[in-house]
């Protein structure tokens, strides 16, 4: 018990150093604006990145609807901060609870089909929220949402990943998370050992879709402008490539992915003709030599500090303690 | 009824092309399990390579022939170079392959020839129209509808006919069992490749007469082919025919007597609504689920 405690106090220590060095970098200049643009985008991909991955990761189920949950909830926070002038937070829980109304909606009658035709059908969900969406004039059409306030900063952001992480972490090790697993696993098995399947894979999408629209809220109340075509199936192909770099399966996978890429595409956004090249090869690459993910399905946690610790121990000759 | 009859022909003439494309999205989907996100981007340089034989003064015919042979050959690279290692590690790695080469045929297209909207030379094909009992026919329509029935014909010969095509039947009904029977299945892979490839960039062509090239032009397309496929069947290549003239023909219908802003949205519903009823496609044939 005392070592468990012990490394939550460390996390707990870590995250702090962190969040601080980054609220004084900030506050003082010293980070430029691009990068805390790109922090700031950072964030927001992780949510999605990890969220992505409770659905195809670890419970198994391909989807492709993301950027269209990412939507739902971003239209469903800005109409009420925007439109309705109601305060940010209610913004948040609204667009979760749209996000995952839509998670229900989407995925109860599409959860029968099995890869990639949940695949093209979850795609083709994501689409129809765009086309939709250009169509209402009430949230400004094709040329979008204007105007939204301005009101995520680096706190606001900080503390949204940290409980989206920690919620998905939580899902994943609970008797749910278990169920979820077996799904991915071998979902027929699993329906012959009691697990509704069904029920699992709702969850799993619904968790997911409104983790999703929480990053949508986000990502409109930073920009303070969102278009359909921001939404389109190219946003959703981003976050997957996030979790497959990473690790699909693998939460500190996405993290990592996400962070990876993000500041793969900052950088390359100083040679922009080339940009999407050779992101793409980066892609290709990355498919071919590394196919399971940089992870796989591997976790970092504090031992995995503790044990490159012990092989340098051992290394530069010192006794191990322990 | 006029009206009806004359969409119902524009949507022929876009729903051929889409078959063509959806042919090959069938053949390497049935073959390999894997969505080739990159066919749509196939289309896209077929389309420039036709177009470029025709500034040179290439006609119709001779430019057809070299946009297929070269995005042939295109296809195989892209499968020995970005598949063949991935595919049977994982489907996912793969598909994440498929995304990076689509993504890079789009946007070193961009670099080398930048973002600008073409169109084919006039002179291609002179604009004819006739008119048949109300219903006005362009030649184009004609083309497209020449040039698609022409290659279904050729390709289900290839596929029926040839011991090649024998060899595409086996593999994508049982691949290992096929191997075990002594068939090359990587030859095989890479021969549905140069086939589906070949298609892709005619429709490429005929998609470039019809409306305009220009680098990102094959993602709608590609996308609505697959749906294509899907609708038809995926697998079947009379499938892929039946379901991207419908598919063609309920756009052209819904653009002209709904909302046009709707176009799009409509294969997507269609979509949705076929995989809940009938999953297999309309052609295609239903697998039991084993334990």
């Amino acid at each position: 018990m005392q070592k468990k405690h012990l490394s939550v106090l460390i996390i707990c220590l870590a995250l702090g150093a962190l969040f601080a060095i980054v609220q004084v970098g900030i506050s003082n200049g010293m980070i430029s604006g691009y990068w805390v643009t790109n922090l700031f985008l950072m964030g927001i991909n992780i949510i999605l990145a990890a969220s992505l991955n409770l659905i195809n990761g670890f419970t198994g189920e391909f989807s492709l609807g993301h950027a269209g949950f990412m939507a739902v909830g971003a239209y469903a926070g800005g109409v009420i901060t925007t439109n309705l002038g109601l305060p940010f937070p209610l913004a948040i829980v609204v667009g979760m609870l749209a996000a995952a109304v839509a998670g229900v909606l989407v995925g109860l009658p599409t959860l029968r089909l099995r890869g990639d035709y949940l695949a093209i059908a979850t795609l083709g969900f994501g689409e129809i929220v765009r086309v939709v969406l250009m169509n209402i004039d009430y949230v400004g059409g094709a040329s979008g949402l204007k105007d939204i306030p301005d009101v995520v900063n680096w706190p606001i952001i900080f503390v949204s990943v940290v409980l989206s992480l920690l919620l998905i972490k939580n899902f994943v090790r609970s008797s749910h998370g278990r169920a979820c697993l077996a799904v991915r696993e071998n979902d027929l098995a699993a329906q012959m050992m009691g697990v509704n399947i069904t029920y699992y894979k709702v969850l799993a999408f619904v968790v997911g879709a409104a983790l999703a629209g929480l990053a949508g809220v986000l990502y409109a109340h930073y920009y303070t402008i969102i278009q359909p075509k921001e939404f389109s199936f190219l946003l959703t192909f981003d976050v997957l490539v996030m979790v497959m770099v990473g690790g699909l399966g693998s939460l500190t996978g996405s993290v990592v992915g996400a962070v990876l890429l993000t500041t793969a595409s900052a950088f390359l956004q100083a040679i922009p003709e080339l940009r999407m090249v050779i992101y793409a090869l980066l892609l290709i690459i990355s498919a071919i030599f590394r196919p399971q993910g940089l992870l796989g399905e591997k976790e970092v946690t504090l031992r995995t500090f503790q044990k490159l610790g012990g092989v340098f121990n051992a290394t530069s000759g010192s006794k191990q303690t322990q | 009824m006029q009206d009806l009859l004359q969409q119902l022909l524009n949507g022929l003439s876009q729903g051929s092309i889409y078959a063509l494309i959806a042919v090959g999205y069938t053949m390497i989907y049935g073959i390999i399990q894997l969505i080739n996100f990159a066919h749509g981007d196939v289309i896209m340089v077929g389309a420039y390579v036709a177009l470029g034989a025709a500034l040179m003064g290439f006609g119709f015919i001779p430019s057809l022939i070299l946009a297929m042979i070269t995005c042939a050959i295109l296809g195989v690279v892209i499968e020995r170079v970005a598949y063949r290692k991935v595919r049977p590690v994982s489907r996912l790695a793969a598909l994440t392959s498929a995304i990076g080469v689509s993504l890079f045929l789009q946007y070193t297209m961009m670099y080398f020839l930048g973002a600008d909207i073409r169109s084919f030379p006039a002179d291609i094909l002179p604009e004819r129209t006739y008119t048949l009992g109300g219903v006005i026919v362009t030649n184009k329509d004609l083309l497209v509808l020449g040039t698609t029935l022409v290659l279904v014909i050729i390709l289900q010969f290839i596929i029926f006919r040839t011991r090649t095509g024998k060899a595409m039947r086996a593999v994508s009904f049982d691949g290992q069992a096929a191997q075990l029977m002594g068939i090359n299945v990587n030859y095989t892979v890479a021969f549905t490749f140069f086939i589906g490839s070949a298609m892709a960039a005619a429709a490429g062509m005929l998609y470039g007469i019809c409306f305009n090239v220009q680098p990102l032009m094959g993602l709608m397309p590609g996308l609505k082919a697959f749906i294509a496929a899907v609708l038809g069947g995926i697998g079947s290549v009379p499938g892929a025919m039946l379901g991207g003239i419908l598919l063609g023909m309920t756009e052209s219908l819904v653009a002209a007597f709904g909302g046009s802003m709707y176009r799009d949205a409509v294969a997507f519903i269609i979509l949705i609504l076929i995989l809940l009823i009938r999953p297999t496609g309309l052609l295609g044939k239903g697998v039991q689920e084993k334990v």
